[in-house]
């Protein structure tokens, strides 16, 4: 019983070197990926509720059930733009296995710069325009892209800052899917 | 047991600075005071250093969707800008761009041609101004950012 108190202290230590070693990478300017091991271990993915083009409401909680890759992204983003057309193919190949990519846009002018790139740019996937809100729910937006792959029970699973490579998404995805 | 949670507590505190750091990926030397005389004009050269590793996309980007390179002045200082001169980009090509697109990193200069307001008032005054860029590196991009530029002034 007297060691509960030493052993929850350091735990939240760890968690908190964890994310200031996470946090002094990317402001190293290099990639940074966590993974959260087993289920258990993982976060809740934080809900929120934003507009597609189209004004349709997509609210991430309706998606449980669902193997969720969150993507953050921009239009003045070069290597944002590497992963689209990965993310189009996932979307096409494992939409049907219970998997859906939602791609969360943080430019500053909304819909006005996002439409016309979207126009340009065959995405099969739900796209939204984020908010400060929802920015800051998920850690803000230190660099981009930012992606977290989410458990069909809501639960954050993989966060990656910084491009990584098409198999290390494709890997787990295919591992929340299973 | 109280002196272990204090320990722990300012770790996690100097831990969470640590990481919180915001990075340096371009910076301004502080300008130096600049001579405006009653005819003619005076140059402001600001200059700057991009974190190695670091481009920013230069005053005329390659493609619609990317975010130039801007310095503003304010429009009520003691002096017009009459024109700003940028670097000149490079056309380099990056492992996320089809083809090559203007950046500029390294050293380099913004130079202002500037000259006296018809109504200033001769003695020291300061030219207030916002840099706006947007960087990346050849993995992750960064939120565009804003450096506020103050330069001091001499008006003859």
């Amino acid at each position: 019983m007297h060691h509960f108190p030493r052993l929850s202290a350091a735990a939240a230590l760890a968690a908190v070197l964890l994310l200031a070693g996470c946090a002094s990478q990317v402001s190293r300017g290099e990639p940074s990926s966590r993974r959260d091991g087993d289920a258990a271990s993982r976060k809740a993915a934080p809900d929120f509720e934003l507009k597609d083009m189209n004004g349709k409401t997509i609210r991430l909680s309706e998606y449980r059930g669902q193997v969720v890759l969150l993507n953050f992204w921009a239009t003045w983003c070069g290597p944002c733009k590497i992963e689209i057309p990965w993310f189009v193919e996932f979307q096409r190949t494992y939409k049907d296995l219970g998997f859906t990519v939602i791609g969360v846009s943080v430019d500053e002018d909304g819909w006005e710069a996002v439409r016309p790139f979207l126009a340009s740019r065959q995405v099969n996937y739900p796209v939204v325009v984020s908010t400060m809100e929802v920015e800051q729910k998920y850690g803000g937006v230190e660099a981009l892209p930012i992606s977290f792959l989410i458990d069909r029970d809501g639960r954050i699973a993989n966060t990656h800052v910084g491009l990584v490579t098409k198999k290390t998404y494709e890997d787990e995805i295919l591992r929340l899917l299973d | 047991m109280k002196s272990s949670a204090f320990w722990i507590s300012v770790l996690a505190a100097v831990a969470l600075l640590a990481g919180a750091q915001a990075p340096w990926i371009l910076s301004l030397q502080q300008p130096q005071k600049v001579t405006v005389p009653r005819q003619g004009e005076a140059k402001v050269a600001l200059k700057l250093v991009m974190r190695p590793g670091y481009h920013a996309n230069s005053h005329r980007p390659s493609e619609d969707f990317l975010i130039p390179m801007r310095l503003t002045w304010d429009a009520k200082a003691a002096v017009e800008a009459v024109e700003v001169i940028y670097p000149k980009p490079k056309l380099e090509k990056f492992e996320f761009t089809e083809k090559p697109i203007s950046v500029v990193d390294g050293e380099f200069e913004i130079v202002t041609r500037l000259r006296r307001s018809p109504n200033a008032m001769p003695g020291p005054a300061f030219l207030s101004g916002k840099l706006r860029y947007q960087a990346c590196n050849d993995k992750m991009c960064f939120p565009p950012r804003t450096i506020d530029v103050k330069v001091p002034l001499l008006i003859q």
